[in-house]
């Protein structure tokens, strides 16, 4: 069993609160030339008002203390379904900050940046290989930004034909992104059923499907780690009509190197870069999140692409169909880079063994909770397992006491209360990057806590105990918001 | 495989414990047709020691950013970053956890995003900050949104002196809704006319859209610019890709903008090739039921000790899905943090002799490169780190020669506006030393 970790004796105060008049953590180099004439008083301001003052070392010590009140993978078990947090591998670190990419400016010509072009045309190969998809565009900086980018290729293929057709359908159990995604390219969004299995309501979707329909956005494997089986007949039912696919490809993880989206039917998809492929998610991002299409999509990608031709990598615009640009430059070059590394460190049988590790992992801790927990949906699991709080709701303990319990045995909760239509879902994916010891401290600690929810439901309600700090009131939060530090608010606490 | 804990011996008693014979087996409820009955066509796994060499040898087809002299800005713009910045974000409690679901696990990135949300507010004079955005061009897409919303009114006039690529995305995300955005040619002085301005305007325009310091590295009037917006009942929406310039210029807030949206990839984030970036957006607390993206408030919990909460994520579409007016879901939490530690190592004076320093750089440089025969500067007034320098014939040929010798001359303008062709748009940080100048003085003199 992992020890909870020991909570810092004392709350850290804001940077703002420490602040001394007078100091300053760094200097700047000597100016070499002689000071430029002053600005018009017009344009200049005399300080930056409540601005903070501290010498490096209570910077350091600052962010130090604050980083301990953080629970991160590298710490343990972080089993948020449908977040995937894997292990980030060191080594792309150390890829991210050589100096040739890390300093390397976005419009240097490019002649001056082959090798970063280099690495992003072959990630694009890579991805096409392993998506089962003819191209792919790294420009969206994240997979929202990514669903953005393939709803909107649609429509320019649908408008190319004459009619952008006004519907996506999407399943009820999908990413909140997906239905703003699609209201964000002008369309009326239908939800589509889930079945008994977890699986989109297959005549639901032949009753809803119609000339009118652009797109269909499916998660496979959907958001109860349950696979679509009809994958085929899904994608025949919507393409007999003239419409398309759209892949969510937030679960990759979970087939990566068994199958590919593409092979399936899917015309257009993304893939989170940080989800199947390890770049760090740092406390909610960066993310990264290419698009692929199949060929008919391709004339629409966004601009500039990179192309090889025999003068080396080259930046190619003329392409006159183009949605146009989702990023100020080529996207979020420093996860690519360590997606890139990931691969390349992993080859074919890594991917695979990713895929199947992290199945394993998700099978084994429903094989050892079910009977324990409520299972809601009985169908085969893939990467993540998701249980309910239907055995605990008698002894007056639900889902969210499960998780602030958890955190005292020294665990990042699961995700709670997603997907939608599973009420009081704990959603589990263990991801490959844990081992069997891990795993089974993990599903020790669920146990106790199922027994204690029976012998002292108490304890649950008002965890967590050993954290720095107590469950917090956020509907006040939300009443009366604070949103930043002002000099009077913080007199008012004191 | 190296990131995966289980033996063979433990994969089998995995396998064992939920009934299954072979791994395949676990994918059963994949159709059968679908399955890949060949291996993927990828290089075979690399150790780690030949990764980190075939990377090294990438790298190393770029320009040695320790050998060349690089004047590039627009939008992108190389600082030093003290090492506390790289040191801290490294810490396995920030780079390796999730957005802040859990607060009483989270309270460190938590705390981290309130500071950094202040820290934007006190930068740029205005009352609520979120959590970040992708980038400061997804900042304004989704400024030009909030600003559709706010006024309930489809007509944007950006500035054509805005970045050129912030422009192009918005217009990507805002192509297919009932708003579009119109471009006002700025004057021969490089800047909004606000009497032009003021003409320009109707009762359908929710928003005008200025950069400071503008594309061509002016600094714009701001004070007539939002008299003229507020008047027509519009916003004025501020547009920062250089943040190191609010060291030293008044935070737009200050000066009439109702929102500032902008990139803080020059507060201690590394160029990296275009990414990831830190789009941020400050606003007036008039707009706060508007903010895309993430926010994170201060809450008590039962022992009454003050701590952080994500909040009022009613407006977010977890809540109202196929309603939500932004689809935002991350936010850039590394590079936040990045930023946040950025501006405390520097703090209140140290960010205002860098953008002083940077301001005589440019300075010292625009007095060797006006004193060049045929070059002058076709703008003139004031301008903080970065200016347009006009040469005697076609910039691109002299940019390619110069780029031989191992020095980026800026940036073509031609690339962006094709009647410039012999300008150029030159920046200087505090990494471009004096010789660096006076190296790039020389070889433009020679070269013209």
């Amino acid at each position: 069993m992992s020890v909870p970790k020991v909570p810092p004796k004392r709350p850290e105060g804001l940077l703002f609160e420490q602040s001394t008049p007078g100091k300053r953590g760094c200097e700047v180099p000597a100016a070499q030339v002689p000071a430029a004439a002053p600005l018009d008083p017009r344009f200049t301001r005399e300080t930056i008002e409540g601005f903070p003052e501290l010498s490096e070392r209570e910077v350091v010590r600052h962010f130090t203390r604050i980083s301990r009140l953080n629970y991160g993978n590298d710490e343990g078990l972080y089993p948020l379904g449908s977040c995937t947090m894997k292990y980030n591998p060191k080594v792309n670190e150390k890829a991210a900050r050589l100096e040739g990419f890390a300093e390397a400016h976005p419009l240097v010509p490019e002649e001056a940046a082959q090798g970063s072009l280099r690495v992003l045309s072959e990630l694009e190969r890579f991805l096409c290989e392993i998506a089962g998809m003819d191209a792919f565009t790294l420009q969206p900086a994240a997979g929202a930004q990514g669903e953005l980018t393939g709803i909107r290729m649609v429509r320019a293929f649908h408008e190319s034909r004459g009619n952008p057709r006004q519907v996506v359908l999407i399943p009820d159990s999908a990413h909140g992104t997906n239905p703003a995604s699609a209201h964000l390219c002008g369309y009326r969004v239908e939800e589509i059923g889930s079945d008994p299995r977890g699986c989109v309501d297959l005549p639901h979707l032949r009753e809803r499907m119609s000339e009118d329909v652009a797109v269909l956005m499916l998660t496979n494997p959907n958001t109860l780690g349950v696979f679509e089986t009809e994958i085929g007949e899904i994608c025949r039912v919507v393409h007999e009509r003239g419409g398309m696919v759209y892949l969510d490809g937030a679960n990759l993880n979970a087939f990566v190197g068994v199958a590919r989206p593409g092979d399936m039917g899917a015309d257009v998809m993304h893939v989170n870069l940080h989800k199947t492929f390890s770049t760090p998610h740092g406390g909610g991002g960066p993310g990264s999140g290419p698009v692929g299409v199949k060929e008919p999509l391709a004339r629409f990608l966004p601009v500039p692409r990179v192309v090889r031709t025999e003068a080396g990598y080259r930046w190619r615009s003329d392409f006159p169909d183009s949605i146009g640009r989702v990023h100020a430059f080529h996207g979020n070059f420093g996860m690519v880079l360590r997606a890139y590394a990931y691969i390349l460190a992993n080859g074919a049988a890594g991917l695979r063994e990713i895929a199947e590790t992290a199945v394993l992992n998700a099978n084994y801790v429903r094989k050892q909770l079910e009977g324990t927990y409520h299972l809601p949906y009985s169908s085969p699991t893939l990467h993540e397992v998701i249980f309910s709080d239907r055995n605990l709701e008698k002894h007056g303990v639900r889902t969210l006491d499960v998780a602030k319990r958890l955190m005292d045995y020294g665990f990042h909760p699961p995700t709670i209360y997603f997907p939608l239509i599973v009420k009081g879902a704990l959603m589990i994916e263990p991801t490959e990057s844990e081992g069997i010891r891990e795993l089974d401290a993990f599903i020790e600690a669920m146990i106790r806590i199922a027994r204690e929810a029976e012998e002292d439901p108490e304890i649950l309600r008002t965890a967590p105990h050993s954290t720095p700090i107590g469950r917090l009131d956020e509907a006040a939060a939300a009443r009366k918001p604070i949103l930043r530090w002002t000099p009077a608010a913080s007199k008012g606490e004191a | 495989m190296r990131y995966i804990p289980s033996s063979p011996g433990e994969r089998r008693r995995l396998l064992e414990a939920i009934g299954l014979r072979h791994a395949g087996e676990l994918f059963d409820s994949i159709p059968r047709e679908f399955r890949l009955e060949r291996p993927l066509s990828l290089p075979d796994p690399m150790p780690e020691a030949d990764l980190v060499e075939h990377l090294r040898g990438l790298s190393e087809q770029n320009l040695d950013p320790r050998e060349a002299a690089v004047f590039l800005g627009a939008g992108a713009y190389r600082h030093f970053i003290p090492a506390v910045v790289d040191h801290l974000i490294s810490r396995s409690e920030f780079y390796s956890s999730y957005t802040p679901y859990q607060p009483e696990f989270s309270q460190g990135t938590l705390q981290a995003i309130f500071e950094f949300q202040t820290l934007i507010c006190q930068l740029t004079s205005l009352d609520v900050a979120n959590a970040s955005l992708y980038d400061g061009a997804s900042a304004l897409g989704e400024g030009i949104l909030l600003a559709h919303r706010a006024r309930r009114r489809r007509r944007i006039v950006a500035a054509s002196t805005v970045h050129p690529e912030y422009l192009k995305v918005a217009a990507t995300l805002t192509s297919r809704l009932d708003l579009r955005i119109e471009t006002l040619p700025s004057g021969a002085d490089g800047l909004v006319d606000p009497g032009r301005l003021a003409q320009s305007l109707d009762p359908e325009t929710a928003a005008v859209v200025i950069q400071q310091p503008n594309f061509l590295g002016r600094l714009e009037e701001v004070e007539p610019i939002a008299e003229a917006a507020h008047r027509a009942g519009a916003l004025l929406l501020v547009v920062v890709n250089e943040a190191v310039s609010l060291g030293l210029l008044k935070g737009p807030g200050s000066q009439g903008a109702d929102a500032v949206l902008g990139e803080a990839q020059s507060l201690g984030v590394p160029l990296s090739f275009g990414g990831p970036y830190l789009g941020f957006m400050a606003i007036r607390s008039d707009f706060l039921r508007e903010l895309p993206g993430r926010l994170v408030g201060q809450a008590r919990d039962g022992a009454g000790r003050t701590g952080y909460v994500l909040t009022l994520a009613t407006r977010e579409q977890h809540i109202r899905r196929e309603r939500a007016t932004s689809n935002i879901c991350t936010n850039q939490g590394l590079c936040m943090l990045a930023a946040s530690i950025f501006l405390a190592t520097l703090g209140k004076q140290g960010m205002r002799d860098l953008a002083d320093l940077n301001r005589a750089r440019a300075e010292y440089a625009k007095s060797r490169l006006s004193r060049i025969p045929g070059c002058r500067i076709p703008h003139g007034g004031p301008t903080f780190n970065e200016f347009v320098l006009e040469l005697p014939r076609e910039a691109k040929p002299l940019h390619r020669a110069l780029l031989r010798e191992g020095i980026v001359a800026g940036l073509p303008l031609a690339d962006y506006f094709p009647e410039r062709k012999r300008d150029l748009l030159l920046a200087f940080t505090e990494v471009n030393s004096k010789s660096q100048i006076d190296r790039l003085a020389e070889a433009l003199g020679e070269a013209r």
